[in-house]
């Protein structure tokens, strides 16, 4: 089958019911999308879907109709997205692990409202755990991108 | 394939390790060298922490990083001295060897309170240098990283810098003492700029140059200031690479479907599993069940099909039958250890004085990257990668269970995605070499479920404290705390090693130890019955009687009408931990419990690994349910090395420990806990964070962070929601009893 996933065309041999966070760490190589949980319960594994947010552990590939974006297509360490210039701006991560996740929930909600407020981010932002409770920063982050890509 | 691979096959070994590293601590009582780490690899080593060859300059960072930033302010600390910009060098964690052990960690185990600064205990504590060579334990844990690094690494990186001088002094005719270093390179008195790794076949001819001191504080470039960790970039963009993403040639994927604690497997039949696309294997191991296959989901849907059924052993396993047994330990009490007993608390407590019990339920460490680890088996030979806190006790078990000498087990650790305690553990780097050993030649990466991550923690444990006390209008007079709890020491110890003779003080860790002059002052622990493995849980025995005491005290404070505040700083005669209360005191603001509109404010104290901390929560009580407003927290660690770490590992151990205290337990049927994944151990999550200040102050000894956060917050939690309801909570979580908004 055919993928679109950071802008290109990968084509796998994979079962149609294998969870797309799979397909994107063990078949293609793309294992900046972590797995957590496996029950959309920590958000780890949160990439883009035709831009909508979407758990990579709950959608099987059979059901991927659109473009897929993962957190290497978002940016990279030479090009960051503003969301990651955020995130590395605040130091957020600590063990780091979730914040694929958390930087993919954040761009995905900025795309949608590029002014969230506190309760704007709580309510986008509580489906990704953090064990580190780097919290505090990430909503720091999220408000510095939006002021970032306001052009303010 | 890692830097430590590539340094074996090339260049030159420079100076000896005993020599370099025997400056480190100035003067040894014990003579054997250390063995060099790189020795027999042709590294260019000018010591077991500098590395240097054409292609530049490599620090060796032993102590593991799971996220505290360990690998960074390792690699600050030597490239102070070494006037090397850190973000320049590369950093690896370097190979397992004695020369990399733990001095501060053992250190700790001492029984002395870190207050206690005494001629005897002083002394102790530098004699430790000896058991723990001994022990050649390259652990990281107990928060001791920074305490054990700050003199041995920057001595590490001075002694590299002075050899690197000598050597341009040498070539060039001239004084060491005329010249000087700066950005990798020692710059000649007319200027000329010479790069380390140009000098590195000269110095390799050096006696490494021992006679140094090191910089004043006033002289640091990097620590002590704003900087940037070197893996923020890559944990900001998925290019971190940690063990579970490990790719390996031709390289299988394993997951493993263990027996309940204790438990064997009772009947297996493999051919279903076996026939499931993808996979290749189904493979009995020592207490479960592998599952071989070609992709990690694969193996895991097998897992979870697998025809399996499983032995449980014949003790307590029932949450009911555990807090049983914690009763009838209380009962019974056979005392383990009393490091406190001031006074006579028995003549001074009277009937109906202050008394109460509390509970603290098992908790699992559940970092949000799965135990995982990558295993090369072959006829000479045995590889592993993985995260780990114990790399020794990682590689005995691996010779153990392959029958190889431990010289032919190679380990290389892992950028780990979060510990909390977890990776002192070794079960899951086992459980990868036994699998691997079935398929000799072919990499394996073993990955474990959430599912099972959650049913084989080896859990902080349940524990009961029984309080009493007396106390007047001048403050407390008397305490008796006596906590019953399993021993975390010998149950991570017999799985690891083996368990220690004598009694386990971590029992009593975080209340015995207490800078309060309470006239009347008794601590005791009693050792319950070990029902499940138990192991170390951020800030460990902390954890808990941070809980304990710091609720007892304020029931004590309210009840004959103290203010919370007032009254800890009355108790406390440690100057440090008084500046952390007045600190806290002030950066909240505090005027008194009560916080007007349903809002209520609680204050916690304790002093762990050395460091004291002080925090204020305040709540309000809400329609919702109870809402966390602010959080504040004072900590003293004597040089703030790493500011902007330092704050966020303080916030983040305030939180964790809030977060737990809210809504997180395991309880367990069958030697297996309930919660089986994180819908059922929710932590702390974004929309329940209050906003968070914190504050570090300098006027104790130098200490690490990663652990006393923690142990304050549940109790500032649960005498803030007393300040704004009335109502005392003394069992956690506090989600039993009140709703959380």
């Amino acid at each position: 089958m055919e993928l679109i996933v950071n802008g290109q065309r990968r084509s796998l041999e994979a079962d149609p019911q294998m969870p797309l966070l799979w397909a994107l760490r063990d078949l293609l190589g793309l294992t900046g999308t972590k797995y957590g949980c496996g029950i959309a319960q920590c958000g780890a594994c949160t990439v883009h879907v035709d831009g909508m947010a979407v758990r990579a552990c709950q959608i099987r590939l059979a059901d991927v109709t659109g473009e897929v974006t993962t957190i290497e297509g978002l940016g990279t360490p030479d090009a960051p997205h503003p969301v990651q210039t955020a995130w590395i701006g605040e130091q957020v991560a600590q063990c780091g692990y979730c914040q694929s996740g958390q930087i993919m929930q954040a761009a995905a909600l900025l795309s949608l409202n590029g002014d969230p407020t506190d309760e704007d981010i709580d309510r986008a932002m509580s489906g990704n755990l953090c064990r580190c409770a780097t919290y505090p920063r990430i909503r720091a982050a999220i408000r510095a991108a939006a002021l970032r890509m306001g052009g303010v | 394939m890692s830097r430590a691979g590539r340094i074996a096959r090339r260049g030159f070994l420079i100076g000896s390790v005993a020599v370099a590293g025997g400056v480190a601590f100035g003067a040894w009582r014990y003579t054997r060298p250390l063995p060099d780490p790189f020795a027999g690899t042709d590294a260019g080593a000018l010591n077991p922490y500098v590395l240097i060859d054409a292609d530049g300059v490599t620090l060796v960072a032993p102590r593991a990083d799971k996220g505290q930033g360990a690998r960074w302010l390792q690699a600050a600390l030597i490239a102070e001295e070494l006037d090397i910009d850190p973000a320049t060098a590369r950093i690896i964690p370097g190979p397992v060897s004695a020369a990399y052990y733990n001095r501060a960690l053992i250190a700790d185990f001492m029984p002395f309170a870190p207050t206690d600064t005494g001629w005897l205990a002083e002394t102790a504590r530098g004699a430790a240098d000896i058991p723990a060579r001994l022990l050649s334990w390259q652990m990281t844990g107990g928060s001791s990283s920074t305490a054990d690094g700050f003199d041995k690494l920057r001595e590490a990186g001075a002694v590299a810098r002075e050899t690197l001088k000598q050597a341009a002094a040498t070539r060039h005719g001239l004084s060491r003492a005329d010249l000087n270093t700066a950005d990798g390179a020692v710059i000649l008195p007319d200027g000329t700029r010479i790069p380390y790794a140009d000098l590195a076949v000269e110095a390799a001819r050096l006696e490494p140059v021992t006679d140094i001191v090191l910089r004043d504080r006033s002289q640091w470039r990097w620590l002590g200031q704003p900087m940037q960790r070197a893996d923020v970039v890559a944990k900001s963009t998925g290019t971190q690479v940690y063990g579970i993403d490990l790719v390996l040639p031709e390289m299988l994927h394993a997951t493993v479907r263990m027996a309940p604690w204790g438990g064997t497997v009772a009947r297996l039949d493999p051919v279903a599993a076996e026939g499931m696309p993808g996979v290749l294997r189904v493979l009995p191991i020592t207490g479960g069940v592998a599952v071989l296959a070609r992709d990690t989901w694969s193996a895991m849907r097998a897992a979870a099909a697998l025809d399996v059924a499983f032995t449980t052993p014949d003790t307590a396993g029932d949450q009911d039958a555990i807090w049983a047994a914690l009763e009838a330990t209380h009962d019974a009490g056979a005392i383990d250890t009393r490091r406190r007993d001031d006074g006579d608390v028995d003549a001074a407590i009277a009937p109906g004085d202050f008394a109460a019990e509390y509970r603290v339920p098992f908790l699992a460490h559940a970092p949000l990257e799965p135990m995982n680890a990558t295993v090369l088996v072959t006829d000479d030979a045995c590889t592993i990668w993985a995260g780990t806190q114990v790399p020794d006790f990682a590689v005995a078990r691996a010779a153990a269970l392959t029958g190889l000498p431990q010289t032919a087990i190679r380990l290389e650790n892992q950028m780990i995605g979060g510990s909390f305690g977890r990776r002192l553990e070794i079960d899951f780097i086992a459980q990868a070499v036994e699998i691997a050993m079935a398929v000799p030649g072919r990499p394996v990466k073993l990955t474990w479920s959430r599912e099972e991550d959650f049913a084989h923690d080896q859990p902080r444990p349940a524990q009961i404290a029984r309080v009493r006390g007396r106390v007047t209008a001048d403050g407390v007079q008397a305490l008796d705390l006596t906590v019953a709890s399993p021993s975390v020491i010998a149950s991570w110890f017999g799985r690891v090693s083996s368990a220690p003779p004598g009694g386990d003080v971590s029992i009593t860790t975080g209340a015995w130890d207490q800078p309060f002059a309470i006239p009347h002052f008794r601590v005791t622990g009693l050792r319950a019955p070990e029902t499940v493995p138990v192991s170390s849980w951020r800030s460990v025995g902390a954890s808990s009687n941070g809980f304990f005491f710091g609720t007892a005290l304020d029931e004590m404070f309210a009840t004959a009408g103290i203010d919370p505040m007032e009254g800890l700083l009355r108790l406390c005669d440690h100057a440090p931990s008084r500046a952390v209360l007045e600190a806290v005191r002030d950066l909240s603001g505090w005027t008194g419990r009560a916080g007007g509109q349903g809002r209520g404010r609680g204050v916690a104290f304790c002093l762990s690994f050395g460091v004291p901390c002080a925090q204020v929560v305040e709540v309000e009580d809400t329609p919702q349910g109870i809402r966390l407003t602010q959080a504040f927290a004072v900590a003293d660690v004597g040089i703030v090395l790493d500011p902007v770490n330092a704050e966020a590992q303080l916030s983040g151990g305030m939180l964790f420990g809030l977060g737990h205290a809210m809504n997180c337990e395991l309880t367990y049927r069958g030697h297996a806990p309930d919660q089986t994944n994180f819908h059922a151990y929710e932590g702390m999550r974004m929309h329940q964070t209050p906003a968070v200040q914190v504050r570090l102050l300098e006027n104790g000894p130098l200490r690490g962070l990663g652990e006393p956060g923690v142990p304050p917050a549940a109790a500032a939690l649960g005498n803030a929601i007393f300040a704004a309801t009335g109502q005392r909570l003394r069992q956690m979580p506090f989600s039993r009893a009140v709703r959380f908004a």
